[in-house]
């Protein structure tokens, strides 16, 4: 029986300043396995991912590298994946990106030469053939745990199956969901994927998001793609007093991870506390995943599955 | 088909402004099948012109010729009869005809006056819509007559972003999500399994890779007698 992993989620400043990005992790530190580090989320203009990563490295932490298609092409992509691997990153989270249009860029082109599932399969030939697309060889291979995100909250359902199916025979070695509110249609996922045999060919992180306020609640279901918060969750949040919204944002988030720790092919947890990396030590300690294992000397195999 | 709009008359006129004779191209091909640069709308776009100018106090020759198709250089080579009386061409055709019209009067000036748009199709009367990227390789057949490559936001081939809704796209809800159209033409055909394979990544050397493409075709060429 393996542990359950725990990673978190940190984003990258809009600014030069190298103490943003530290002070997050700080909070996080000894709370989690792992740390995402966002890519120009939201397709904002934010301090690079990767050299957020390397900060991270340097406090002796263990960074996911978040990798979106969006801005760079297939050229630039697999440089810094070798750029990301020497730095001595290794892990990856291969992302299509927030569209141009949702940021301060609207006027940009999307590149998207790649799509994420390629991305994984560019990176799985690089690693372990030492090739890069067209087939020349490396001198060094990187060394990467691979990762792909899923959403088993948007239609149809049943392409997202073999979505996902792809992403794993492309070579994800971690899955990271969209966050849950919604466990009932997450254990409908859960069992199409589970019939084809899906979960045991890769790690699945499900996916969880505290929230901050009943405004909050409701901007996500109506304004944020690909999120699904069920009645009863803004009702829970609209229930209780303003001052304590936060606090049953966290509960409820608690709450999640208990329902998700009794499903079949779960091997962790990936706690997104957008700009409140603070909570994030509240909830692992009351979900009962504190202590965390000491980090392996190699980094990168977050996950501490037999 | 190739879509255009006209552009602001303000932005024409400011472009043509220090001419005193302008001669007006329209086509009558795409341009006019999208209601941007025909024969009406050349004329249309010839009497705003000179009423422009007449509130000015000038009186500026304005001309307009509408050729069938601006782009093909048998179709305007007569043009060559009266393009030297003008000092300059106020082309109606697309990118590709203001070009061909330059290619061949190298002598004189042009001014495009449609912005160029797509390759697309008209799904009804004044609705247009992009559905062709013109990649020169096509994968129509993999993704059941609907092309992600043009009409997903990301480009993707190998399925869904997570953000779609209700089957429309996150990025503008009007547009449905393409692949949404792929999976259900695809069900209707019992043929998702071509979804299973990982679709490689394009090859843009086809579109991109050594500068402007062109075709040519020695068994259509003109005979030497």
């Amino acid at each position: 029986m393996g542990e359950l992993a725990v990673t978190a989620e940190c984003g990258p400043p809009k600014g030069a300043d190298p103490d943003a990005i530290l002070r997050k992790a700080d909070l996080l530190s000894g709370k989690v396995d792992a740390i995402n580090v966002t890519d120009n989320q939201t397709a904002t203009v934010r301090m690079s991912s990767l050299a957020a990563c390397s900060l991270l490295l340097s406090r002796g932490l263990d960074p996911v590298l978040q990798a979106v298609v969006r801005d760079r092409n297939r050229i630039a992509l697999q440089s810094d994946i070798l750029g990301a691997s020497a730095l001595g990153i290794r892990n990856i989270l291969c992302l299509s990106g927030d569209h141009q249009s949702f940021g301060n860029q609207p006027h940009a082109m999307g590149v998207f030469d790649l799509d994420s599932i390629q991305l994984v399969q560019t990176i799985k030939t690089m690693r372990d053939q030492g090739t890069v697309l067209g087939g020349e060889s490396l001198t060094k291979s990187p060394r990467l745990f691979i990762g792909a995100a899923a959403n088993p909250f948007a239609d149809p359902l049943e392409l997202r199956v073999i979505r996902l199916a792809k992403k794993i025979r492309a070579g994800a070695d971690f899955i990271q969901t969209q966050c849950v509110y919604n466990l009932k249609r997450f254990k409908e996922w859960m069992s199409l994927i589970t019939d084809r045999g899906l979960p045991e060919k890769t790690n699945i992180l499900a996916g969880v998001t505290p929230l901050k306020s009943s405004g909050m609640a409701h901007y996500m279901r109506n304004r944020v793609s690909g999120i699904d918060i069920p009645d009863e969750v803004i009702k829970r949040m609209e229930g209780v007093n303003k001052t304590r919204q936060r606090k049953e944002g966290i509960q409820i988030c608690v709450e999640t991870i208990q329902g998700l720790r009794e499903m079949q092919g779960i091997k962790g947890f990936h706690i997104m506390a957008i700009e409140w990396e603070e909570a994030v030590g509240e909830i692992v300690e009351r979900a009962g995943l504190l202590p965390r294992p000491s980090l392996n000397q190699d980094r990168g195999q977050f996950f501490y599955v037999v | 088909m190739i879509t255009a709009e006209q552009k602001p008359i303000e932005e024409i006129r400011r472009m043509i402004e220090p001419y005193t004779s302008v001669l007006l191209i329209g086509c009558g091909s795409c341009v006019a099948e999208c209601a941007a640069g025909g024969e009406k709308e050349t004329a249309i776009l010839a009497s705003a012109l000179r009423m422009a100018a007449k509130m000015e106090g000038k009186t500026p020759v304005i001309h307009e010729k509408t050729v069938e198709r601006q782009c093909v250089k048998d179709f305007i080579l007569p043009l060559a009869e009266s393009i030297d009386d003008y000092e300059v061409v106020l082309s109606l055709g697309c990118g590709a005809g203001v070009q061909a019209v330059a290619e061949l009067f190298p002598q004189i000036p042009i001014v495009p006056a449609l912005n160029t748009g797509f390759i697309g199709e008209t799904r009804d009367q004044g609705y247009w819509v992009e559905t062709c990227t013109g990649c020169g390789d096509c994968m129509l057949y993999w993704f059941g007559g609907v092309c992600p490559l043009t009409r997903c936001a990301k480009q993707l081939l190998n399925g869904p972003c997570g953000g779609s809704r209700d089957g429309k796209c996150e990025v503008n809800p009007e547009v449905p999500c393409a692949w949404q159209l792929i999976f259900e033409r695809l069900s209707a055909f019992n043929a998702l399994d071509r979804l299973e394979d990982i679709y490689p990544p394009k090859d843009w050397s086809q579109k991109q890779g050594l500068g402007p493409r062109k075709i040519i075709r020695e068994d259509q060429q003109r005979q030497e007698t």
